[in-house]
Parts: structure tokens; C-alpha cells; sequence
């Protein structure tokens, strides 16, 4: 028997989505925290992607790069938009056909859609943005299970979650959780062709447009300086201070889920457990006590600095270094010496 | 006439929690119990559609019994039915078989009553999951649109809605056969002030009552513990960090203090070749 761990590599349009890499990575780390079964038992385990679009034969060979050792690739036009039910279908078909012990998908908009449904079809258990994955013993079971940790409650509470009579135990990750791994462009594997008919009742749903809207587009997962700004702002206007000292830094701007909520700055700036996962070079927190469902979502940061006048703000539990000030003088000074630093280097 | 249904929670209000710090699980007690507040956006978006075209509204939960509270402001909202699904056999349900116990009620009510299309929230804010949505579509076989943020047409007569949907890159507009499901974002509507009709109504308003043999016959093997694949093999506080090193402004002055602050924040490599690629 071959232990199959699956990672779900989502594209769009063509291009694969870094979170696939993420999982790819982490898939490889799973297997290895299995090699004592695997010696015991003469299995082999390997990691394999699972690719479904049309016309995306080179993300199957950049999924090869990132650590998998086989892709299923099914291509058909009716792929070439994300929709929930075929793509549903497609992978039920898959699971049903390998029997995957384990199936990782990333949390993204695309991927929580998919992931509740494939997993309720399969009649499989699902745990949801996954902090922690590894595969270890669960009571007086024989195999190692998935140990999927999670915060929940509003990351009030750290629970594991284990599947233990089902497979695949599923888990979906959000973006940057994890570190991408090493990109390895002579890595060579297999990809293997599925066919999967898409039947009319399958595409009840259609797209009509889509409409490209870059204001939600910024990328902040990815950025690798963000200044974030709190309730401590006051108001919406705050954000204008925000975004020059994302600008003198080179970064993006973020924000708690509190100035999100007083409707100060966009969904799409958010940042915690219901925002975006960041894990950038440097995290500057301004005017953010640090609740709990904040503090899950960012420090994972390399340098976090804090800018709070309230000396025990649960933020600075987090940082690197703390400022215990007024952030409309702070920020201004620092904006100040660092145009001035710039200006004595040039 | 058009049949609006939405599939509702009440959770417990995740602003307000508090942990016992020897246990690490959640003190339940005192902890308000809300109607999850994307519902409720999925319930004022169902309402404004109900009185547009005409038709009915009905909303199902599964919870105990006091879960009739969360119900009982859906009709404030305009709700005309509302079903609570509720049976000790259901404790410890995770969301597939959450998905089993709605899917199989959304069902019987289908089929006394044909549902044109079922609203969900796009999560609840206890489990942040977004699980049982597109769980409860699959199992009803329905075209599933998720983060729905506005309704541009529900067209009864040719039996298809039009409903734009938020993704990480922009939006999408889907057109989608009914009967259809779908999960909505905060977007989709306001939540209205009770019309004061509605709110005579709910003070009066007894939501049915449904347990786990009438009128659907549950099997046993897929609700509860039971019917649940995952289980919580452990559970705790997330874990405590020593607190930062802080330089005060009003120890060392506001140029001082931002001074240190930049100078030790440069003296990290990986910061300073951050910013000097900057320049």
C-alpha cells in the first residue's frame, strides 16, 4: 500500500496560488514524521498534487518543483473558471478512485468553497485554517494520525483535532502560515492525466464576469513590510498617517479587525483570524491593543515594533520592541529622523 | 410566490469570551448568546427579497432550545416560519454531520413547500469554519455561490438569480439555475430596524420544534458524536510570550524614544537591508 498525502494545487488562471507551495512543503515534513512506519512496514508514502483547470500543464510542473513527486491533473474547458460543483465532482472522483490518507487545501476564498463540499461528500472529517499539522499518535491507535491545530473561538482557544475513522483526514491552511519551500527547478515527476466527465447538471452555475478590482488585490500576505493601524487611530483619517509610514518603509498598509469593523478601512486590509495570516520582515503595530484574533494572524512576523500608550497592551506580548507613546506624535518623529537618515545616506 | 429559506446559529458572542486559565476551555456561563451576525446579514438580505417579489421566508436552526431566541429575531426581521431543530442526539455534531441534520430538514420543508434558494452566512464567528454551507449544498445537490455580497436579480419566472461574489482579486458575477444556495458576506444588506408589525409577530411567534425522529427520521449512525469524523483530541489557552522590551516617550522624550526605537530596530540585518533596499 502506498500512503498518498495530498495537497490540492489551486490556479488561477494559470498561475499557482503560493499557498499550494505552502502545503506541498508541509506535506513533505508529514511524510517524514511517518519514516519510522514506513520502515517498520515497507510502505512507501508520497506526496502528490492535485490539479484541475484547463490549459495549466505548467503549473503541474511547478507544482513538481515545490516537493510533489506525482501530479493528477484533469483538464477540461468547463474548468477553466473556478466553480464549486464540478470542481466538487472532479475531486470526489479522485479520492475515490487513490484513496488518500491525507488531503491539504489552501484556506483561500477558492478553497474553503471547495474544501466543505469535497469533504461532505466524501463523508470525511475537515478541520478548518490549520496553525499546526503533524502526524503523531492518538491514544492506543496503531497508525499516526493528522494532528490538526487550530484556533477557534475567536483564537480564544488552541484545540487539536484529530479524524480517526475516516480518510482523508482533511485540513485546509490559510495563506503563509507556512513558509514556502525550496524551489527545486530540476525536480523531475510524474503527471498523470485524469479524465473526468463534466456533466450539464454539474454547471447549474455559471460565471458571467468577472470584475478585476485591484483595491482588494494587495497582496498583503506576501508583503514583507506592513504598517498596521488600530482603534487607537480614533478615525478613518488615521489611515492617511498609516500609509505614509507604510510608504517611507516601503510596505502596505493593514489593520485590526476593530478599525475594519468601525468601518475606517476595507475588509481587505485586515489582518488575525479572520483576516489575512502576514509573516512579513517587519510588522509595525499602531494603535493596536492586540486581541487575541489579531495576534494569531501576525506573529509569525520576523520584527514586529509596537506603538501603544498603554504600557500593558497585550500587543507588546508579541513584539520585538515596543514604543509606549501617542501615535500621532510617534509616527510623525519617525517619519521625521527616517527622511532624515535617508537624506544623510544619499 | 417565491420560498426564501435561511439556515441560521446562534453562537456564543466570541468579543466576550473568557478562558479559565487552568483549564483552557471557554466559560460558557454568563456569555451572551447571539444570532451569528452573518446571518443576520443573510436574513435582511432574504427579507428585502421576500417583500420584493412576494413570497415567504423561512429560517431553520439546529441548537437547543434556547437557540428559539435567535429565531425569534429572524421573524423580528420578517422571517414568517421558523424551524429549530432540536434533540439532545445532536450534542457533539461537527460539521458534517451539522451538514446532515440541516440538509436532511431543508428537505421536508422542500418538500411540503418547494425552496427556491437557501442563504447561509458566509461563517460563524465561533468556529470561523465555513463549512456547512457548501456541506448542506452538496448533499441537496444545489449550485453553490459563496461570499455573495449583493443579489442583482432573483428571476423566478426563468428560474435563475444573478448574485456577485467577492474573491481575493475582484468579483464575480454568477448566474446560477434555482432552486440555488448561497453564503452570504456582512455586504449583502443592512440589518433593518424591526418593522413594528414583525415585532408583534415574533412577541407572539412560537418557532416549531423538530427533534431527531419527527418529522424527519435521523439516522442515529450520522448525527452526534456518532455521526462526527473529527473529534478534539486536546484543547488549551494559546500560549503566553514574555512581554517586549519598551522604550517610553515619556521617559526619554519623543525624539529619544523614537531614536533608540530606530536605532535598535536597524541593528536587526534583515530590517536594515529591508530599508537600505529602499533607498
Amino acid at each position: 500500500m502506498t500512503r498518498r498525502f495530498w495537497v490540492f494545487i489551486e490556479q488561477n488562471h494559470g498561475e499557482m496560488h503560493p499557498v499550494a507551495a505552502e502545503l506541498l512543503g508541509v506535506a513533505n515534513c508529514l511524510v517524514s514524521e511517518v519514516a519510522d512506519e514506513l520502515k517498520a512496514s515497507g510502505e512507501e508514502a508520497v506526496v502528490e498534487g492535485i490539479l484541475v483547470g484547463h490549459d495549466v500543464d505548467n503549473v503541474a510542473k511547478e507544482a513538481l518543483m515545490y516537493g510533489a513527486e506525482r501530479i493528477y491533473h484533469v483538464d477540461d474547458p468547463a474548468f477553466e473558471h473556478y466553480l464549486n460543483r464540478p470542481y466538487t465532482e472532479a475531486l470526489t472522483h479522485l479520492v475515490e478512485k487513490y484513496k488518500p490518507e491525507v488531503f491539504l487545501i489552501g484556506a483561500t476564498t477558492l478553497g474553503r468553497d471547495l474544501a466543505g463540499a469535497v469533504a461532505t461528500s466524501i463523508k470525511t472529517g475537515l478541520t478548518a485554517d490549520c496553525t499546526k499539522l503533524e502526524m503523531g499518535p492518538f491514544r492506543k491507535i496503531e497508525k499516526k494520525l493528522l494532528l490538526a491545530t487550530r484556533p477557534a473561538f475567536g483564537g480564544n482557544v488552541i484545540a487539536t483535532i484529530v479524524c480517526k475513522d475516516h480518510t482523508p483526514q482533511m485540513a485546509t491552511v490559510r495563506p503563509r502560515v507556512f513558509e514556502t519551500p525550496v524551489r527545486n527547478p530540476k525536480a523531475k515527476g510524474e503527471i498523470i492525466q485524469e479524465s473526468f466527465e463534466v456533466t450539464p447538471e454539474m454547471m447549474a452555475a455559471q460565471l458571467v464576469e468577472f470584475i478585476n478590482d485591484q483595491t482588494t488585490n494587495l497582496n498583503l500576505e506576501y508583503a514583507e513590510v506592513i504598517v498596521s493601524g488600530g482603534k487607537g487611530l480614533g478615525n478613518s483619517k488615521g489611515f492617511e498617517l498609516i500609509k505614509e509610514l507604510a510608504d517611507e518603509l516601503g510596505g502596505v498598509v493593514g489593520s485590526s479587525r476593530a478599525a475594519v469593523d468601525g468601518g475606517w478601512i476595507d475588509y481587505a486590509h485586515q489582518v488575525g483570524q479572520t483576516g489575512k495570516h502576514v509573516r512579513p520582515k517587519l510588522y509595525v503595530a499602531c494603535g493596536i491593543s492586540g486581541a487575541i484574533q489579531h495576534k494569531v494572524g501576525m506573529q509569525d512576523s520576523d520584527y514586529i515594533l509596537a506603538i501603544n500608550t498603554d504600557p500593558q497592551a497585550p500587543i507588546f506580548e508579541v513584539s520585538t520592541l515596543g514604543v509606549v507613546g501617542d501615535l500621532y506624535e510617534v509616527i510623525p518623529e519617525m517619519i521625521k529622523q527616517l527622511r532624515a537618515q535617508k537624506g544623510a545616506s544619499a | 410566490m417565491i420560498h426564501l429559506l435561511v439556515s441560521v446559529k446562534q453562537v456564543p458572542d466570541t468579543t466576550n469570551i473568557r478562558i479559565d486559565p487552568e483549564t483552557g476551555s471557554m466559560i460558557r456561563k454568563g456569555v451572551p448568546a447571539i444570532l451569528n451576525p452573518y446571518d443576520a446579514h443573510a436574513v435582511a438580505s432574504a427579507a428585502e427579497w421576500k417583500k420584493k417579489l412576494g413570497g415567504k421566508l423561512t429560517v431553520v436552526t439546529m441548537g437547543p432550545p434556547a437557540a428559539e431566541e435567535a429565531l425569534q429575531e429572524c421573524i423580528e426581521m420578517g422571517a414568517d416560519r421558523a424551524v429549530l431543530v432540536s434533540d439532545r442526539a445532536f450534542a457533539g455534531s461537527d460539521t458534517l454531520a451539522t451538514s446532515y441534520v440541516l440538509a436532511e430538514a431543508i428537505r421536508k420543508i422542500d418538500q411540503e413547500d418547494h425552496v427556491d434558494m437557501v442563504f447561509f452566512g458566509k461563517q460563524a464567528i465561533d468556529g470561523d469554519t465555513a463549512q456547512v454551507g457548501p456541506g448542506v449544498a452538496i448533499r441537496l445537490g444545489l449550485p453553490l455561490v459563496t461570499y455573495a455580497v449583493e443579489i442583482q436579480d432573483i428571476n423566478e419566472e426563468e428560474g435563475y438569480a444573478l448574485i456577485i461574489r467577492k474573491t481575493e482579486s475582484g468579483k464575480e458575477i454568477i448566474k446560477t439555475k434555482l432552486p440555488a444556495a448561497l453564503t452570504a458576506e456582512k455586504a449583502i444588506a443592512d440589518i433593518p430596524y424591526a418593522a413594528l408589525p414583525d415585532l408583534i409577530t415574533s412577541l407572539k411567534y412560537k418557532p416549531e420544534v423538530w427533534s431527531a425522529q419527527e418529522p424527519v427520521a435521523y439516522d442515529v449512525a450520522q448525527i452526534g458524536l456518532e455521526g462526527s469524523p473529527t473529534m478534539v483530541a486536546k484543547s488549551g489557552s494559546p500560549e503566553a510570550h514574555e512581554p517586549a522590551e519598551t522604550i517610553s516617550v515619556e521617559e526619554n522624550g519623543l525624539a529619544g524614544a523614537v531614536e533608540t526605537a530606530l536605532g535598535k530596530m536597524l541593528s536587526n540585518t534583515s530590517v536594515a537591508a529591508l530599508l537600505e533596499d529602499q533607498q
